[in-house]
């Protein structure tokens, strides 16, 4: 009987290819509006991300997440350092500068200063330059998307040069010399990125009586992190969280404190229904339309459960077509839009997730069809 | 299935296929109810067409619905083949159904984006006969009642004749033992209902099987062999058109 359940589903083409419309809409919309969320709150830890080296961040006890800095004082990386178990504990400046550029604008930046004699905390791919030319003087090295956008000059017939090496800008009156092009996830906020050494950092950075973001920690071997966590904590007074924890601080902040969640939600609330409202009801009405000949078949001897499972079939058959154009859709515009400032992530747990749903869509339609066709009458055959 | 009740009939020459005694049936309840069936008493023989005919709503279609078991009567008795429906449970029935009844359908009911040999073949897909099997059982078929050339045509590409005429088909290819036809010409014009009722009596009509054939249509009474005439939810007469049944169906075959 399953392919009569399947010949009768693709042969009324109006409603199969409006049903397959509905649910590839309803899993285009869940999976690509939950991918830009998962992108976004990506984004918020990116630079986490990026310094992946030490195993512990130390910081003021209020930061909430990544970008909301309190600065220390530069001594508290020393007494970091003298709490049992840790190997190096080393300073990093964090924070955002205006860069003027040399047609004369200003471009706000995300200036990171890293300790001057090691570099740890440095940017996880390089594509021009070394990591260690950052030693040379006044230099900077710069994310290739900022490089490439907004740190790039507009020539007077309007095309776009993009930084290179050997370009200069000034940060707070201070010259800086791009020494090094790298590349880094794009941060939350979208600013162009930009290293340097600690001390640089410092100057280029107005004058405050503490400039220092964070200590970068990594423990002796053997060390039990989460141990060494509550040491640093009881010892300094300062926060101290693995690197995991912090990401995981720093998006429950945009949880709980930002709107995002919320307008992501709503649309995928929205895609869901619109899959119960569109696919939903026109399956209904497929059976609805085929109502006669599930009576037919009910007369001619077909039992309930065999036509419980033409439904089920049918309703799993638009399931798996709609859902695989939907998320096909969804990863075509992710691919497309990888380069552009669009966030977009789709781990497994994301695909998994909208197949969740839209099989809840597809259980939702074809419980009420077969409810139908259960209490259907076979005597329905003789009524005209 | 050991629900047979009347055994020393059943399978002999014109022996009784369906009785009636008494049926009742009606709808809805209190100052609503209407009373479709108010006791009718029917026999109809096997290897015979029995055609009911009467007014409109005079409960023709409630009959054969009850002796087809796809409506629960309320009263009397009911036997077909020696097999009384209410005695089953609902999977009984459904496989009753299944083996020994075709249906014929004043609107064919030929599910639309099957072809012609698909839905024939449909009874005997629903009996467990393999697909392949079951549509070259069905190719048979649709080449006896005049269809070969149309075997993978779907039901738009028909005329209502041959509409019919698959309907028939279907009706058939599993060899029940009874089958029920609801104005099998009323939405035909009255040449092509003629072949058809010429076509039922040709190839479907014969022995060991019953022909319940509701009509308004006058026009076909000559193809019965016996007219049950039905009013206000009684049968009010049984006319004889055809004497000797035997040699007739004996002709017919």
């Amino acid at each position: 009987m399953n392919f009569i359940a399947i010949k009768m589903l693709v042969g009324n083409r109006a409603k199969y290819i409006g049903i397959v419309v509905g649910l590839t809409f309803a899993s285009l919309l869940i999976t690509q509006q939950a991918a830009i969320f998962l992108g976004l709150m990506t984004r918020t830890f990116g630079f986490l991300t990026d310094t992946a080296l030490p195993d512990i961040w130390v910081m003021d006890p209020k930061v909430q997440y990544i970008d909301d800095l309190k600065p220390l004082k530069e001594t508290e990386s020393l007494r970091v350092r003298s709490v049992e178990g840790v190997a190096w504990a080393v300073p990093l400046y964090k924070g955002l500068l205006k860069a003027r550029l040399p047609n004369g604008t200003f471009q706000t930046c995300n200036v990171v200063g890293l300790d001057d004699e090691t570099l740890i905390g440095g940017p996880p791919k390089m594509l021009e330059g070394q990591l260690a030319n950052l030693r040379s003087s006044d230099a900077v090295i710069v994310d290739i998307v900022g490089a490439n956008g907004k740190l790039a000059r507009t020539l007077p017939d309007g095309s776009r040069v993009p930084m290179r090496i050997g370009d200069t800008m000034e940060l707070n009156d201070h010259r800086a010399v791009v020494v090094g092009i790298c590349r880094v996830q794009r941060t939350f906020q979208s600013q162009p990125v930009i290293y340097t050494t600690f001390s640089r950092a410092t100057v280029f950075a107005p004058r405050e009586r503490k400039l220092m973001s964070f200590v970068l920690t990594k423990a002796k071997p053997g060390q039990d992190i989460h141990a060494l966590c509550q040491r640093i904590r009881e010892t300094t007074g300062l926060a101290a969280y693995t690197r995991e924890e912090f990401k995981a601080l720093t998006v429950r902040y945009y949880m709980k404190y930002t709107g995002i969640p919320i307008n992501f939600g709503t649309t995928v609330v929205l895609g869901f229904i619109v899959g119960v409202a569109i696919a939903g009801q026109t399956f209904y009405n497929f059976t609805l339309d085929n109502i006669r000949y599930f009576g037919t078949l009910k007369a001619m001897g077909a039992s309930d459960f065999v036509l419980l499972r033409m439904i089920l079939l049918q309703s799993a058959t638009v399931g798996a077509i709609g859902y695989g154009l939907g998320v096909g859709t969804a990863s075509a515009l992710g691919l497309l839009t990888g380069s552009t400032e669009l966030s977009f992530r789709l781990p497994w747990q994301l695909l998994l997730f909208s197949a969740v749903a839209v099989m809840l869509i597809c259980a939702g339609s074809a419980a009420l069809s077969m409810w139908k066709v259960v209490r259907l009458e076979p005597a329905i055959v003789f009524k005209n | 299935m050991s629900k047979l009740l009347w055994k020393d009939t059943v399978d002999s020459a014109n022996s009784i296929a369906v009785h009636c005694k008494g049926l009742t049936k009606s709808y809805g309840s209190g100052s609503n109810q209407v009373h479709a069936l108010c006791g009718v008493n029917l026999e109809v023989r096997t290897g015979e067409l029995m055609m009911l005919v009467g007014p409109s709503g005079c409960g023709k279609t409630t009959l054969i619905s009850v002796i087809a078991g796809v409506l629960e009567r309320d009263g009397g008795e009911c036997l077909v083949f020696g097999y009384d429906f209410k005695q089953m449970n609902s999977q009984e029935k459904t496989r009753y159904r299944g083996k020994n009844i075709g249906f014929v359908f004043q609107m064919f009911n030929l599910i639309p984006a099957l072809t012609a040999a698909e839905n024939v073949a449909v009874p005997l897909i629903i009996n467990g006969v393999k697909r392949r099997e079951a549509i070259d059982r069905a190719r048979e078929i649709l080449c006896r009642v005049g269809l070969s050339d149309r075997t993978n045509a779907v039901p738009a590409e028909m005329s209502g004749g041959q509409q019919q005429r698959v309907a028939i088909a279907r009706a058939m290819l599993h060899n029940p033992k009874l089958i029920v036809c609801d104005e099998p010409t009323s939405a035909l014009d009255h040449e092509t209902g003629h072949k058809v009722m010429e076509l039922l009596r040709e190839v479907a009509v014969g022995v060991g099987r019953a022909f319940i054939v509701v009509t308004h249509d006058a026009r076909i009474f000559e193809f019965a062999d016996r007219i049950a005439k039905m009013d206000d939810g009684y049968i009010v007469s049984v006319e004889s058109l055809r004497t000797d049944l035997s040699n007739k169906n004996n002709t017919n075959r």
